[in-house]
C-alpha cells in the first residue's frame, strides 16, 4: 500500500470517527484543534486503524498517555525541553513544530496531525 | 438504585457475546410521557402513543455490552460508556413486547473496548421477532484514561442491581 492509499484510508477513518467532512482533513490538520477530537476519540481512532489496516497498536504507541500529569515532562504548565525530547523519541511519527513554538501543556495534542497518523501507519505496515 | 434497562441475562460467552432481555411494560412512567395524548395540528385529539425511547434502547444495549466488557476483564476495570459510534433504528418498540439486546465484543485492550450489537423486539401477540436496530459502542476503562484523571478505588460500576443480574446469570 503506498502513501496516497494510506492517506485515503486514514481520511476515511477520521471522517467516520470524528464526524468531520472529507474536505476538513488535510495533511497538516491537527486531530484536536482542527478536527475536534477529544480524548475518547483517540481510542476510537486506534480501534478503527487496527481494523482498517490489520495492524496491532499498543496502548500509548500512537498517542501517549498522561503526558500532562507526568512531572518528568511538565513544569509550570509547560512541557520541558527534556519532555519534548522524550516525547520525540517515543513518538517519531508526530509533528512537534507547533509544540516547540509554544510548549504549553494544552498544545501536546497539536503534535498529532493527519500526516503523523499516516506516517505511523506507514511504519507499522513495513 | 441504578436505572436498569435490562431485566435478565439470557446468554453469556465470556469475552465474546452477551444477550439480555427487557420486557417493556405500560407501567413504566417513561412511556406515559413518550408520547402522551395531545392535540393534533388541526386541534383534534391524538391518542397516546407509548413507544420505548430510542435513547433508552441505546442505554439497554450499553448496559448489556458494558456487562460483557466488564466480565471479559473479571470486573477489575471500571467500564464506562464513552462513545456511541453508531445507532440506527428501523422500527419502534411498544408495551407488551420483549426487547433482546445481543452484544458482541469486537475489540478490547487495556484502555477500553468496542462492541457491536443488535436489538430485536419479540412481539408476543404475533410471535414474530422484528429487527429494531444496530448499536456500536466504545467503552473506556476509566482508570486508564488518557487525561490521567483519578477515580475512587472501589468499582462503582458493577454494583446494586447489576450485581443481582450477574449473580442470577452465574457470572459472579
Amino acid at each position: 500500500m503506498d502513501r496516497d492509499q494510506i492517506y485515503a484510508k486514514v481520511t476515511e477513518v477520521l471522517v467516520d470517527a470524528l464526524g468531520v467532512d472529507e474536505e476538513e482533513v488535510s495533511p497538516t490538520a491537527t486531530l484536536t484543534s482542527d478536527l475536534g477530537a477529544e480524548s475518547i476519540d483517540f481510542l476510537d481512532i486506534v480501534f478503527r486503524l487496527e481494523k482498517t489496516f490489520g495492524i496491532k497498536i499498543d496502548q500509548g504507541e500512537l498517542f501517549p498517555d498522561n503526558v500532562a500529569q507526568n512531572p518528568d515532562y511538565v513544569e509550570g504548565g509547560k512541557v520541558t525541553p527534556k519532555g519534548i525530547a522524550e516525547l520525540k523519541a517515543r513518538l517519531p511519527h508526530a509533528d512537534f513544530a507547533r509544540l516547540e513554538a509554544d510548549p504549553s501543556v494544552e498544545n501536546v495534542g497539536e503534535v498529532f496531525t493527519v500526516n503523523a497518523v499516516v506516517k505511523f501507519v506507514e511504519k507499522k505496515l513495513k | 438504585m441504578r436505572w436498569s434497562w435490562i431485566d435478565i441475562i439470557t446468554h453469556v460467552e465470556k469475552g465474546k457475546r452477551l444477550v439480555a432481555v427487557k420486557n417493556v411494560s405500560m407501567a413504566e412512567d417513561v412511556l406515559h410521557d413518550h408520547f402522551p395524548a395531545q392535540a393534533g395540528p388541526g386541534g383534534e385529539n391524538l391518542a397516546p402513543l407509548p413507544v420505548m425511547p430510542a435513547s433508552l434502547l441505546i442505554e439497554g444495549m450499553a448496559q448489556t455490552a458494558g456487562l460483557l466488557v466488564g466480565h471479559a476483564g473479571d470486573f477489575r476495570e471500571k467500564v464506562i460508556l464513552a462513545k456511541i459510534v453508531k445507532a440506527t433504528f428501523d422500527r419502534e418498540v411498544t408495551p407488551g413486547q420483549t426487547v433482546r439486546f445481543d452484544a458482541t465484543l469486537e475489540r478490547m485492550d487495556p484502555s477500553g473496548a468496542s462492541t457491536v450489537g443488535t436489538i430485536t423486539a419479540i412481539d408476543h401477540a404475533s410471535g414474530v421477532e422484528h429487527h429494531v436496530g444496530d448499536v456500536e459502542l466504545i467503552f473506556s476503562h476509566i482508570d486508564r484514561n488518557m487525561a490521567g484523571v483519578e477515580f475512587p478505588d472501589e468499582n462503582f460500576v458493577f454494583t446494586d442491581n447489576f450485581r443481582a443480574l450477574l449473580v442470577a446469570a452465574g457470572m459472579i
